[in-house]
C-alpha cells in the first residue's frame, strides 16, 4: 500500500499542472462580488499583503533587486508609485548587501521586508542570514534584535529553470534557530502568513512558490488578515495515511489523494505544515496517531527533515517514507 | 589607463596635525579645537583603556577569563574618532574599538562582567568575552564575523534617515576585513541609497600574521572610497587630535548631506592579534619597538603638557587609581554567578517556541538525574 502510493506520488511530480485550487469555502466561491473576498492569484495576493503593510506601518520597505518597476515576477507592481521611493527601492545586485541592509534597518525598528530575486540566489546572504540575523537577539541578551526583517524569495521548481531558478533551498534553513521559515501552498495562505510573517516578532524567510504566482487563483478575503505562524493545516481529510508537504507540492499531493483514492481505494489525509520552522509536530502527530498507521513525508527536492517528535515517531506501526 | 603596479599616482596624503614624537605641525588644519577639558576626559579614557588592557590581558593568562583582545597601538583612533561623536549615533564595531564604548561610559566593571561571561555581563554570557554591546550607550554587539556589521550599519544610518534625525551611524573595521564582500556591498548600497554613516577603517597593518601588503595592492582603503563615490580622508590613526577633527568633519557632511563618508585612520597594532596570538612569530620585536615608540597616548600627552593641562602628579595619580579600579572590577566579575541554564534557551526568539521549551524541559531533567553534567558554577534553573 505505502510503496504503490510511492510510486504514484513521484510519477505525478513530474507533472506540471495547472492548478485551481478549492477557495475557502462554497459560500465563497460562488459569489466573490459580493463577499469579502476576491479572485486572485498567488503574486497578487503577495502584492496586497505588501501594500497593506505599507499602508499600515510608516516604517516598513520593500526592496531588493529590480523591485521599483515591479519585481521580475511583479510581486512588487504599483508599490512604488503608491508610496514613494523612500520605502520601495531598488538595492544594487548583492543579496549580502540585501539582507545585511534589513538585519541593520530592522536592528533600529524598521519594518524591512527585502526580496531575493530567486531562492537560488539567497546563498551569499547565508552568512548574514545564519551568524547575524538568527542570533542578533540571543547574543545581545535580548537587547538588540532584528525581529522586524522578512527575507521574501520564489522559490521551487517551474520546468524550464534549470539548476539556478528552481532550487527549494528551505532544508538549509530549517536548522537555524533565530529564524523562521515559512511557505505558503496558494494565494489565501500567502496574503494571510506572509502579512504574519511581516509582523512576527522575529526575522521570518518567506519562500513563494514562483510556479504559482500565476496558476494558482482563489478566493482570498480582502484587506488585512493574518494566519498564524507555527500551525499546519488539514488540507484534505483522510484515513488510512498521512501526506504531510508544503508549498507547491501540497496541490500535487492534494490530486495524488484524488487519485488515490479513486483508483486504489486509499484515503489519504493531506497536511500543510506551512511554517517549517518552528513545525506544528502536533498537529501532525495528532493525526498520524489517529491514523495508527502510515506516515509520508513529501517534498520534490529535497530530503524531508528528519527530526521526529517521538509522539509521531513511536505511534505509527509502519515506516516513514519520504519521496 | 589608471592605476596599477605601474602607477606613478601618489597615494592619498595622510592628515595630521602633530608628529610621531607629539609636536605641533607648522601650518596643519585644526577646525575642531580641543579645549581643557575634552582634552583631559580624551587622555584619561584612552590611559584608562591602556590600564585594561594590560590588567585583562594578564588576567586572561593567568586563567580567570578565555579569551581577551587588546587595541595597543590603536588608542587614538577609537578615543579620537568617539570624541567627535554624539550618543544619537549609533555604532557598529568589529572588536577591537573598546575605547569607543568607553568613551561612552561603558565601564571596566561592566567590561569585566561580560569577559567573566557572568550573569550581569552583555549578552547572559551566552558569547565569547570582548563582544560588548549596549542599548543604552548606542552600540550595537560585537559579533565574532568580520565586516557583517558594514551592512548592517548602512539599514540603521538609512532607519535614522527615514526618521530625520540629526545623527548617524558609525562603523568600524579593520584593513583585513575591508577585504570582505561585505565591505564592497556596504559602501556601495550607502552610496547609491545615500546612507548617513561613516565608515572608520583602522589600518593597522595586520590581520593576525597578514600584512596589509599582502591585504591588497591599491591605495589601502580610503581609495577605494571615490570609485564608489564616497568622499574619503586618511588621517594618521595615532594622533588623536587629527582623528577626532576628521571624525567632526565627516559627520558634519555625512548628516549634512545624508551621504557616506569613508576614513582611514593609519595605526599600527601593538598587541597580539589576541591571547591566542603570538606575533613574535610574524613580525621582528625591532618592528614593534618602533611603533612603540610613536604610542599614541603619549603624543597626545604631548599636547596635554605643551598647554599646562597635565602634570606628572596627576599621571602618577590616574594610572595607580584606574589600575586600582580595574583589578577590583576583575575581583567582584569573579565572584558573580553565571546565568542560568534556562538561560540558553530564552531569547533564540522573542517567545519560546515548543521545541526549545522541549530542549529545555529535557536539559533540566538531564542536570537533576545528573548533576555532574553541567558546570559547577551554572545555577540550575
Amino acid at each position: 500500500m505505502i510503496s504503490r502510493c510511492s510510486r504514484g506520488l513521484s510519477a505525478l511530480s513530474r507533472h506540471s499542472c495547472s492548478l485551481i485550487l478549492r477557495g475557502l469555502s462554497t459560500a465563497a466561491a460562488a459569489s466573490s462580488e459580493k463577499s469579502e473576498t476576491s479572485r486572485i492569484n498567488l503574486c497578487t495576493a503577495v502584492n496586497e499583503a505588501l501594500a497593506i503593510t505599507l499602508e499600515n506601518n510608516k516604517k516598513a520597505l520593500v526592496f531588493g533587486e529590480d523591485v521599483s518597476f515591479g519585481g521580475v515576477f511583479r510581486c512588487t507592481a504599483d508599490l512604488l508609485q503608491r508610496f514613494g521611493k523612500e520605502r520601495v527601492f531598488n538595492t544594487p545586485l548583492s543579496e549580502q548587501g540585501i539582507v545585511g541592509f534589513g538585519i541593520g534597518a530592522a536592528s533600529l525598528g524598521c519594518t524591512p521586508i527585502a526580496e531575493i530575486q530567486f531562492a537560488d540566489y539567497i546563498y551569499p546572504a547565508f552568512d548574514q542570514i545564519v551568524n547575524e540575523a538568527s542570533k542578533y537577539r540571543y547574543r545581545s541578551g535580548g537587547e538588540f534584535n532584528c525581529g522586524g526583517l522578512t527575507i521574501r524569495a520564489p522559490y521551487g521548481a517551474v520546468g524550464h529553470g534549470g539548476h539556478y531558478h528552481s532550487q527549494s533551498p528551505e532544508g538549509f534553513f530549517t536548522h537555524v534557530p533565530g529564524i523562521k521559515v515559512v511557505m505558503p501552498g496558494g494565494p489565501a495562505d500567502a496574503k494571510g502568513l506572509l502579512l504574519s510573517a511581516i509582523q512576527d516578532p522575529d526575522p521570518v524567510i518567506f519562500f513563494e512558490p514562483k510556479m504559482m504566482y500565476r496558476t494558482a487563483v482563489e478566493e482570498v478575503p480582502k484587506g488585512e488578515y493574518t494566519i498564524p505562524l507555527g500551525k499546519a493545516q488539514v488540507k484534505r481529510e483522510g484515513t488510512d495515511i498521512t501526506l504531510v508537504g508544503w508549498g507547491q507540492q501540497v496541490a500535487v499531493l492534494e490530486k495524488a489523494a484524488a487519485l488515490s483514492l479513486e483508483h486504489h481505494d486509499i484515503s489519504c489525509e493531506v497536511i500543510d505544515l506551512r511554517t517549517l520552522l518552528p513545525w506544528d509536530v502536533a498537529a501532525v502527530g495528532k493525526h498520524a496517531r489517529v491514523l495508527n498507521d502510515a506516515f509520508a513525508g513529501v517534498h520534490r527536492c529535497t530530503q524531508t527533515r528528519r527530526k521526529r517528535h517521538s509522539e509521531v515517531y513511536y505511534g505509527l506501526h509502519s515506516l516513514c517514507i519520504k519521496c | 589607463m589608471l592605476g596599477g603596479p605601474q602607477s606613478t599616482t601618489p597615494p592619498m596624503s595622510c592628515y595630521r596635525t602633530v608628529d610621531s614624537t607629539g609636536t605641533d605641525i607648522a601650518g596643519a588644519d585644526v577646525p575642531y579645537q580641543i579645549d581643557h577639558a575634552l582634552a583631559t576626559k580624551m587622555y584619561s579614557t584612552m590611559a584608562a583603556l591602556q590600564i585594561v588592557d594590560t590588567v585583562f590581558y594578564e588576567a586572561q593568562r593567568q586563567g580567570r577569563f578565555s579569551f581577551f583582545m587588546t587595541s595597543a597601538g590603536e588608542e587614538a583612533t577609537a578615543v579620537g574618532s568617539a570624541a567627535a561623536l554624539t550618543i544619537e549615533d549609533t555604532v557598529f564595531t568589529q572588536y577591537r574599538e573598546h575605547g569607543v564604548m568607553m568613551w561612552r561610559g561603558y565601564t571596566i566593571q561592566q567590561m569585566a562582567h561580560q569577559c567573566y561571561g557572568n550573569i550581569l555581563g552583555h549578552g547572559k554570557g551566552r558569547q565569547m568575552p570582548i563582544h560588548y554591546g549596549s542599548k543604552e550607550l548606542n552600540f550595537h554587539t560585537i559579533s565574532s564575523p568580520l565586516a557583517t556589521q558594514l551592512p548592517h550599519a548602512v539599514g540603521a544610518a538609512y532607519a535614522l534617515k527615514l526618521e530625520e534625525k540629526q545623527a548617524c551611524v558609525a562603523v568600524y573595521f579593520g584593513e583585513g576585513a575591508a577585504s570582505e564582500g561585505d565591505f564592497h556591498a556596504a559602501v556601495n548600497f550607502a552610496s547609491t541609497l545615500s546612507a548617513p554613516v561613516l565608515f572608520i577603517c583602522r589600518n593597522n597593518g595586520w590581520a593576525i600574521s597578514t600584512p596589509s601588503t599582502e591585504q591588497y595592492r591599491g591605495d589601502g582603503i580610503a581609495g577605494r572610497g571615490p570609485s564608489y563615490g564616497i568622499a574619503s580622508i586618511r588621517v594618521d590613526g595615532g594622533d588623536a587630535r587629527a582623528v577626532y577633527n576628521a571624525t567632526a568633519e565627516a559627520r558634519k557632511i555625512a548628516v549634512a548631506n545624508s551621504c557616506p563618508v569613508l576614513i582611514e585612520a593609519m595605526s599600527y597594532r601593538s598587541g597580539h592579534h589576541s591571547t591566542s596570538d603570538d606575533s613574535s612569530r610574524y613580525r621582528t620585536a625591532d618592528e614593534m619597538n618602533r611603533w612603540r615608540a610613536r604610542d599614541p597616548v603619549m603624543r597626545f600627552q604631548s599636547l596635554l603638557l605643551a598647554n599646562d593641562w597635565w602634570d606628572p602628579q596627576q599621571e602618577k595619580d590616574l594610572r595607580l587609581s584606574l589600575r586600582k579600579e580595574v583589578l577590583k572590577a576583575l575581583e567582584a566579575a569573579q565572584k558573580e554567578p553565571k546565568a542560568p541554564l534556562s538561560d540558553m534557551f530564552t531569547d533564540v526568539y522573542k517567545e519560546m517556541p515548543w521545541h526549545l521549551r522541549e530542549q529545555l524541559e529535557e536539559a533540566m531533567a538531564h542536570v537533576k538525574a545528573h548533576p555532574e553534567a553541567c558546570p559547577s558554577d551554572i545555577p540550575v534553573r
